[in-house]
């Protein structure tokens, strides 16, 4: 007697890559604009990247419809929040929503594999790096998505992390100056693009500093 | 927006005049693939939204970037119950001089663009309107350019019938067409002797 098995999945990958790269006073979020199904591109052009607070930027890889059910319901909270505290959020603050809102979901999951990027309350920049059930942790830098196995070794060799295991704690921000871990994400996507069929067509990257937010588009190979 | 008349069950040709487009509102117009009943369940709650709409009679009505945020919605928390409703929603429209064009899949995956297809289209003619379409298109050109995407499906999907409808949709309304046929050519080579490259085929 065969196991019956479910005629659809509620779940799908819609593919895409997505990075963040923390510096000492910026923090540079990026992700492909490809959104994919098995093998079929459906868009050329979906942004993965949203702005949640005034210093909180999320980047989401995985399935869209979650994806973007997650970043509806972030947003919502915030602006209770707003209403509530008369203040923007803080991305550590956000960073702690953003896990206890995929662990609220523990048992049917968003899948949704994200990064958190901003400027912490100090105005260093924050990268925090989740997994689709909200275990989540600071780090100075983090890839995320189809293409996080292709560019988080070579994140790994340029941006010579210091050991978590050093006490006291180095801080993991790069000294990289934000033209320098612009063009680190531009030659990181790049690669991916070669070898990664879910990853390509256009580059969004968002740059956070004390000045404000910056967006720049890069075009990548389309097949 | 290209549709045709078709409607299986199984692999009968159960319906042959299905008019799978609808206008909805002033503004939109609502191109369904997939389970006949769910559109028509589909209607029923976008009439309802129209409706309460309506009944403000504030000067305000809901435009097409609108309807289709509401249709992800609606696909989306039925799949979080396990009960999609079994379509491929194509939304499209034209409020305040801005054109809109969306598509929701059954499990809530939902994206605008410039073109969008369901089915087999998202195969045969997505990439045919990748290297065709432009944004200074004239409406005939794009007819046009639809009957291509429609033919290359009456010829390579199986479940296609030659039978389809044009829907317009501007400012200043809705129009569908009346139904009409493609014209096809058969008289390939290839057609005129289909086994002669392999014996003892059908």
């Amino acid at each position: 007697m065969t196991k019956q098995h479910a005629n659809w999945s509620p779940y799908d990958n819609n593919g895409g890559t997505c990075v963040a790269i923390a510096g000492a006073d910026y923090c540079v979020i990026a992700a492909d604009t490809r959104m994919s199904t098995g093998y079929n591109i459906l868009t050329r052009d979906y942004s993965k990247i949203c702005k949640l607070a005034d210093k909180s930027l999320m980047a989401s890889s995985g399935f869209q419809a979650d994806v973007r059910a997650l970043q509806k319901q972030l947003s919502a909270r915030h602006l209770i929040y707003q209403h509530q505290h008369n203040k923007q959020m803080s991305c550590p603050a956000m960073a702690q929503l953003l896990s206890n809102t995929l662990y609220y979901k523990r048992f049917f999951p968003y899948y949704a594999f994200n990064v958190l990027g901003g400027l912490d309350t100090e105005g260093k920049g924050c990268v925090y790096t989740y997994d689709a059930v909200g275990s989540y942790e600071r780090v100075g830098y983090s890839a995320q998505g189809s293409g996080a196995t292709l560019i988080t070794p070579f994140l790994d060799n340029q941006l010579k992390s210091p050991s978590p295991l050093l006490l006291p704690a180095k801080d993991a921000v790069t000294p990289l100056t934000e033209e320098e871990a612009v063009d680190l994400v531009k030659v990181v996507f790049a690669s991916a693009t070669e070898r990664d069929i879910y990853t390509g067509d256009k580059l969004e990257i968002v740059i956070l500093n004390a000045n404000g937010i910056q967006c720049e588009l890069m075009d990548l190979r389309k097949d | 927006m290209a549709s045709d008349m078709g409607a299986s069950y199984g692999s009968t040709l159960r319906y042959k005049s299905v008019e799978r487009m609808k206008p909805i509102g002033k503004h939109s117009l609502l191109g369904a693939s997939g389970e006949i009943s769910d559109l028509q369940e589909i209607l029923r709650y976008l009439d309802e939204l129209i409706l309460y709409d309506n009944m403000w009679d504030d000067g305000n009505s809901l435009g097409p970037k609108e309807v289709h945020s509401y249709l992800t919605r609606v696909m989306y928390n039925r799949r979080n119950k396990f009960n999609p409703l079994w379509n491929s929603l194509v939304l499209g429209g034209v409020k305040n001089g801005e054109k809109y064009l969306g598509t929701v899949s059954m499990i809530g995956v939902h994206f605008e663009d410039n073109h969008v297809a369901t089915g087999f289209g998202n195969h045969l003619a997505r990439p045919i309107l990748r290297d065709e379409w432009k944004e200074d298109l004239s409406y005939e050109d794009g007819v046009k350019l639809l009957e291509k995407c429609m033919r290359v499906l009456l010829y390579r999907d199986r479940s296609a019938v030659n039978k389809i409808q044009i829907a317009k949709i501007t400012e200043e309304g809705v129009s569908i067409s009346k139904p009409y046929s493609l014209r096809t050519f058969w008289e390939f080579t290839a057609f005129r002797n289909p086994t002669v490259g392999a014996e003892g085929s059908w």
